[in-house]
């Protein structure tokens, strides 16, 4: 009989509801058991709420078991210990993890592996269709990678949804020597950890994904920009980063193609501006976070003054299987100008909160309640907030919205790197409006007027506002203040900013009056 | 006036670093380690940081000293992270989450009741030196919220009584 596979994710969502006490749980029953496990720490499947999601592999099936909490180990391996051979039914017990309706009805591009391979081993990563990718963009001319990313219409998957092969492009048609590719692993949005779960569960994908737009571009050096809040994924990146450079996938000669590609990670330091791709560039050269004005676009002057390919990591994660797959077979997947799969993040108030990678063009009801089985606390959803602190609150009456960057846009919302946070009906939307302000008042870098000053001048006419002073006047007042704040500011920020507030106020106006009524009815 | 021609004005007046030696020699480290590499200044502090516990102002000085950098440059990058700290922080910093997944399920009352049990607003220690509360805007734990991180320690789910439990524990250890 062959070892018994057992898969306790390391994953840092998993980890933070007690998978290291459950893998440690499981070692040690299976030790005073006499039972030979063999215990493998995988990526997270994404199914968050059933984490600690522990997986058996039982006649070369892996079946899920969860939430396991370290108590539940000793019924678990006794009830594996009884099953003789079969997969053991435990009141934990979800089937056959491929077959959990949650993850058979996606369709996982980007996270192939995520949540089955090993992150720490390159074998594994090789065994499952790993470096394909590379190879073949190793056969071809740069101009022909490129033009390979470019049919795929992969954009980026950052918020900002710029094709990517049109930026690799002007990269590579830049004059110079010396050219970067930098990864924004700056992921600040509240409600996104898609990143963060590439990172931690298959960071091999990253890294090639980025060596191949080296080639692609003629950069030979890459850096991973980090936000410090991951530290779970710097140490993924940099064991991964390790081993790719002692089997020859980085270094002087990539794979033996004589040609280079040197990579690092750099750990940012708590600002979430440096998201923004040019801040983010200011960073990476040592200095303050400080947007820059564009042009020169990064594509031309970008890190240290030089062509620079920028993109998100879900952008890099997806080129590999690409040039794998080809650009015909990524295209399939998808809707309009969105083309492919974007990694959905469900989170916030909701029952089954997780990673969904799916085709553009799903609605956002069926994520919402198909996927995400309604709120967690049990209440009606009221709102939500699609695309991170900059993404506008959509009311129930626009969940028919497709996924799909052009939809979205057109309710004046974005899709942005894809995150959805559900509130219920206990929600205040005129705090929520505030906070959006208060965020930008917090994160502004400081560069230009509208986002440094409007944003403290929102949160003060938003408070005079619920007061009931003059509410009239001030309504007027922040919709010229979020126009100017739109129209005025240099970058996203200060730019965006605006959406989630005048959202509130046009979807949930009554909101805003509730001092009043209140002091009415008092 | 003429007796005063002679007079040397010093434009810089040597004051004695509150730098123990220990700390003065993690930042030599920190500053050898990188100065050749680009964009060495975040390095530079996340190592000091690292084997500090925060980035005192006597560092600045031999900082930008290694980096050919003048002393307001590194000021200016210190002050614009909120990540760096200028002054020593308890055993134990506590990032407490306050964007809007965690709002969703109650952060801002979690935050109420970390401030009072605590005894500290944001960026205040414990009397007992143990925890610094810090703010922080999204720890990726977006599906299992209210999130926090505890050193490099992220939790999830926490609820008011599992941040009492979490901050005892921290309390607990030998100090």
């Amino acid at each position: 009989m062959s070892t018994l596979k057992v898969y306790v994710p390391c994953d840092a969502a998993s980890r933070s509801m007690g998978a290291d006490a459950t893998a440690h749980a499981l070692a040690a029953e299976a030790a005073r058991r006499g039972l030979e496990i063999q215990l493998i720490r995988n990526g997270s499947r994404g199914l968050l709420w059933l984490e600690p999601m522990v997986e058996l592999e039982v006649a070369g099936r892996r079946h899920a078991y969860g939430p396991v909490q370290a108590h539940d180990a000793a019924s678990l391996l006794e009830a594996l210990q009884g099953a003789g051979g079969q997969a053991p039914e435990h009141p934990l017990a979800h089937g056959p993890t491929e077959k959990i309706p949650y993850l058979e009805r996606q369709q996982r591009l980007t996270f192939a592996r995520v949540g089955i391979t090993d992150p720490r081993s390159l074998d594994d990563y090789l065994a499952h269709d790993g470096y394909r990718g590379l190879k073949a963009a190793l056969a071809l001319t740069p101009a022909q990678i490129v033009e390979r990313v470019t049919a795929s219409g992969l954009r980026g998957r950052g918020g900002a949804a710029f094709p990517a092969g049109i930026k690799w492009k002007t990269v590579l048609g830049a004059p110079g020597g010396q050219k970067y590719v930098v990864c924004n692993a700056d992921e600040g949005d509240s409600g996104t950890f898609s990143d963060r779960m590439v990172m931690e569960g298959d960071p091999f994908v990253l890294i090639e994904g980025m060596t191949i737009a080296g080639l692609a571009t003629g950069a030979d050096r890459g850096y991973i920009y980090l936000r410090w809040e991951y530290p779970d994924a710097r140490r993924a990146l940099e064991a991964a980063i390790q081993a790719a450079y002692q089997a020859g996938f980085l270094g002087g000669n990539v794979h033996g193609s004589g040609r280079p590609f040197d990579l690092e990670v750099r750990t940012g330091a708590g600002a979430y501006i440096c998201g923004e791709e040019t801040s983010l560039l200011e960073s990476l050269e040592g200095k303050r976070g400080q947007v820059r004005f564009k042009p020169p676009l990064p594509a031309l002057a970008g890190l240290f003054g030089k062509p620079t390919v920028i993109n998100n990591v879900i952008t890099f994660a997806s080129v590999p299987i690409i040039l794998d797959r080809g650009a015909e077979f990524y295209k399939n997947f998808g809707m309009g100008r969105s083309r492919g799969t974007l990694p959905l993040q469900l989170a916030g108030n909701v029952k089954r909160g997780g990673l969904i990678e799916v085709a553009f063009g799903m609605t956002l009801r069926e994520i919402l309640y198909e996927y995400g089985g309604g709120t967690l606390s049990g209440r009606p959803i009221r709102a939500v907030q699609v695309g991170g602190p900059l993404g506008a609150y959509m009311p129930e009456s626009q969940f028919d919205t497709p996924l799909d960057y052009e939809a979205f846009a057109s309710r004046s919302a974005m899709l942005g790197h894809g995150g959805i946070v559900v509130f219920d009906d206990t929600v205040d939307m005129a705090a929520q409006a505030r906070y959006a302000m208060e965020f930008c008042a917090i994160e502004s870098c400081g560069k230009c007027t509208p986002c440094r000053i409007g944003s403290t001048r929102g949160v003060e006419v938003i408070d005079r506002l619920v007061a009931g002073e003059n509410a009239g006047a001030q309504e007027v007042l922040l919709r010229d203040l979020c126009e100017t704040m739109t129209y005025g500011s240099l970058c996203a920020l200060g730019g965006l900013t605006p959406y989630p507030v005048i959202s509130c106020l046009n979807h949930f106006p009554e909101d805003f009056v509730k001092t009043k009524s209140a002091q009415a009815s008092a | 006036m003429a007796n005063d021609s002679r007079r040397v004005i010093p434009i810089k007046v040597e004051r004695p670093s509150s730098l123990t030696d220990g700390e003065q020699a993690a930042v030599q480290q920190a500053c050898h380690e990188w100065q050749d590499k680009p964009g060495a200044l975040l390095p530079v502090l996340h190592a000091v940081q690292g084997a500090i516990g925060f980035v005192p102002a006597d560092a600045l000085e031999l900082i930008a000293k290694a980096l050919n950098l003048s002393r307001a440059e590194v000021h200016g990058v210190v002050t614009f992270y909120h990540y760096f700290r200028t002054q020593r922080g308890g055993r134990h910093v506590v990032h407490l989450c306050r964007a809007e997944a965690c709002q969703s399920l109650g952060a801002a009352a979690l935050e109420r009741h970390a401030k009072r049990s605590l005894g500290v607003d944001f960026h205040g220690t414990s009397a007992d030196g143990a925890v610094t509360l810090e703010p922080v805007y999204c720890l990726g734990n977006c599906a299992l919220g209210p999130a926090l991180m505890i050193d490099e320690e992220l939790k999830g789910r926490v609820s008011p009584e599992r941040f009492d439990e979490l901050m005892q524990s921290l309390r607990a250890e030998a100090r």
